[in-house]
Formats: C-alpha cells, sequence, structure tokens
C-alpha cells in the first residue's frame, strides 16, 4: 500500500504537492538529482511517454533538461536551472518552458526517519494558473484523455 | 454561442451571493465531503448545512450522493468541476511518479545496507 499523495490550489498563484516517504531525506533527494535516478521514476510506465534523456546540473545556476516522447522527432522538452540546492532538504528551480510556467520548490522534511516530501509550485499569475489547468490540453494529451474519463466516470455517477 | 436561461443564471448567481457556499465549493474544490463535516467545518447546524448545499444543488454546482446514513457532496460538472478533475488527473501523475520513486527510494536503502 503506497503512501497518498496530495494535492491542493493553496492560492490562486500556488499548486502544493505533498507526499511521505519510507526512507529519509538524504535518500529521497539522492534519487531527484542524479539522472540516472530520476529516469528511474520522473516517466513512470503508466504516463505512457518515455522520459528520453535526462540532463541535470545540480547546483545553484545549473541547468537541467529533461526531454519526453518516442523518439526525437516528436519529443518535448522540459527545462531550467537551478536557483536553490540546499542537500538534503530544498530544491528550486525554473520552468523555462513557457513565459508562464511555474518556479517549483520541493522540501524534504525528516520525520521519524520518514521523509515529508512538499512540493510547492508557483505561478507569476493567477492567469498562469488558470491557462496551465486549461491549456494542458496542447502539451499532455494523455492527461487530457484522463480528465475525460475522469469527467464521464463523475457525469455517470452524478 | 452557449444559452443561458435566465432561470438558471438566476439560480447560480443566488448560490454564489452567500459567503458560506462559497467556501463549500471552495472545500469541495479540494475534497468530497459529507454533509456533518461541512457543518462541522463551517461551525453550522446540520440543518442549515442542508439548506446551503440544496441551494448549490439546486443551481447544479454541487451533486450529493446517500450511501448508507452518510449524504456525500462533491463539486458539480461545471467548471469548478472541471479545474477540480483536472487538478486530481495531475495529482494521478505525482500519484504515480511518486509510486515509482517508493521503488528507488527502497533499492537505495537496500544498496546502502549491503555496502555497510
Amino acid at each position: 500500500m503506497s503512501n497518498r499523495t496530495t494535492i491542493e490550489r493553496k492560492s490562486e498563484l500556488e499548486l502544493v504537492v505533498t507526499r511521505l516517504f519510507n526512507g529519509p531525506p538524504r535518500i529521497v533527494f539522492e534519487a531527484w538529482t542524479k539522472p540516472e535516478l530520476m529516469k528511474l521514476w520522473w516517466a513512470p510506465k503508466s504516463s505512457g511517454v518515455p522520459l528520453l534523456s535526462c540532463e541535470m546540473d545540480v547546483r545553484v545556476g545549473g541547468q537541467y533538461r529533461l526531454a519526453f516522447g518516442h523518439d526525437a522527432a516528436s519529443s518535448f522538452a522540459f527545462f531550467g536551472k537551478y536557483l536553490e540546492v540546499e542537500p538534503p532538504s530544498r530544491l528550486v528551480w525554473t520552468n523555462d518552458e513557457s513565459e508562464d510556467a511555474a518556479v517549483t520548490t520541493v522540501t524534504f522534511e525528516e520525520k521519524d526517519g520518514q521523509t515529508l516530501l512538499v512540493l510547492h509550485e508557483l505561478y507569476p499569475s493567477k492567469e498562469a494558473l488558470d491557462e496551465a489547468i486549461a491549456g494542458m490540453e496542447d502539451g499532455m494529451p494523455e492527461q487530457f484523455e484522463q480528465l475525460d474519463a475522469l469527467l464521464a466516470t463523475l457525469g455517470a455517477s452524478a | 454561442m452557449v444559452q443561458y436561461s435566465t432561470a438558471r443564471l438566476d439560480a447560480s448567481f443566488a448560490a454564489l451571493s452567500d459567503a458560506t457556499r462559497r467556501g463549500v465549493l471552495e472545500q469541495l474544490g479540494r475534497s468530497d465531503a459529507s454533509i456533518t463535516e461541512l457543518a462541522d467545518k463551517f461551525h453550522m447546524t446540520l440543518t442549515g448545512m442542508k439548506k446551503h448545499v440544496g441551494v448549490l444543488e439546486h443551481a447544479g454546482f454541487v451533486t450529493t450522493q446517500k450511501v448508507g446514513r452518510v449524504r456525500t457532496c462533491r463539486l458539480g460538472l461545471r467548471k469548478l468541476e472541471e479545474e477540480a478533475a483536472w487538478i486530481e488527473s495531475y495529482r494521478q501523475v505525482w500519484a504515480a511518479r511518486f509510486d515509482a520513486l517508493d521503488q528507488v527510494v527502497e533499492d537505495l536503502i537496500r544498496r546502502e545496507k549491503i555496502d555497510e
């Protein structure tokens, strides 16, 4: 039984995802900062879109680039740079693939040998977050298929 | 163009004109809740909360379903529901990632123990 992932639109500008991991922060932090480990979990099979490449220079000002897709021709990339790197408790990076993208802060807090992970996305404006919600259709068709399926389920049970 | 009926619009505005009802919608955007939970959350009697939920339900903002003795409220299939559904699908993206990350963390810990 895995731990529960929760998500909350904390304000007009913020989305917050939280999750508890059964290991100390230094281990979880390692899994977020080594490309060979990121590759193992960032694009799980169920997402349907494989991670083609993963380059990460994890230091303040260092760049990262994650490319997704089935082949180079149809791939799309997420990239940006690290603003804060404080092992094993804090990572902050920009998302530069769009002007309206969020700044992501991940904190790793020790809780009795476990790690409470909080991922915080801060969008530059309410419109940007609304747009991210409305505009996912372009970037991630799979997610919208999921959304359609979910809406259909909700509609059927309503 | 979408045609809105006047009656429907009136019901919508009436439903949203009340601060408690707006709070209830915001709460249901985060998670489904029973009438009892909502009444507790907003320090209100069960009867008072039932009335508010009734108004929201009539306007189509909320749907309710009774299972056993508990009536569960969730956002209706309108704008707020679309947002909540997107957020839920985004949550599922992270949940899938984190389940895979559990495995990585477990493997790292096991490797560390072998190395000791």
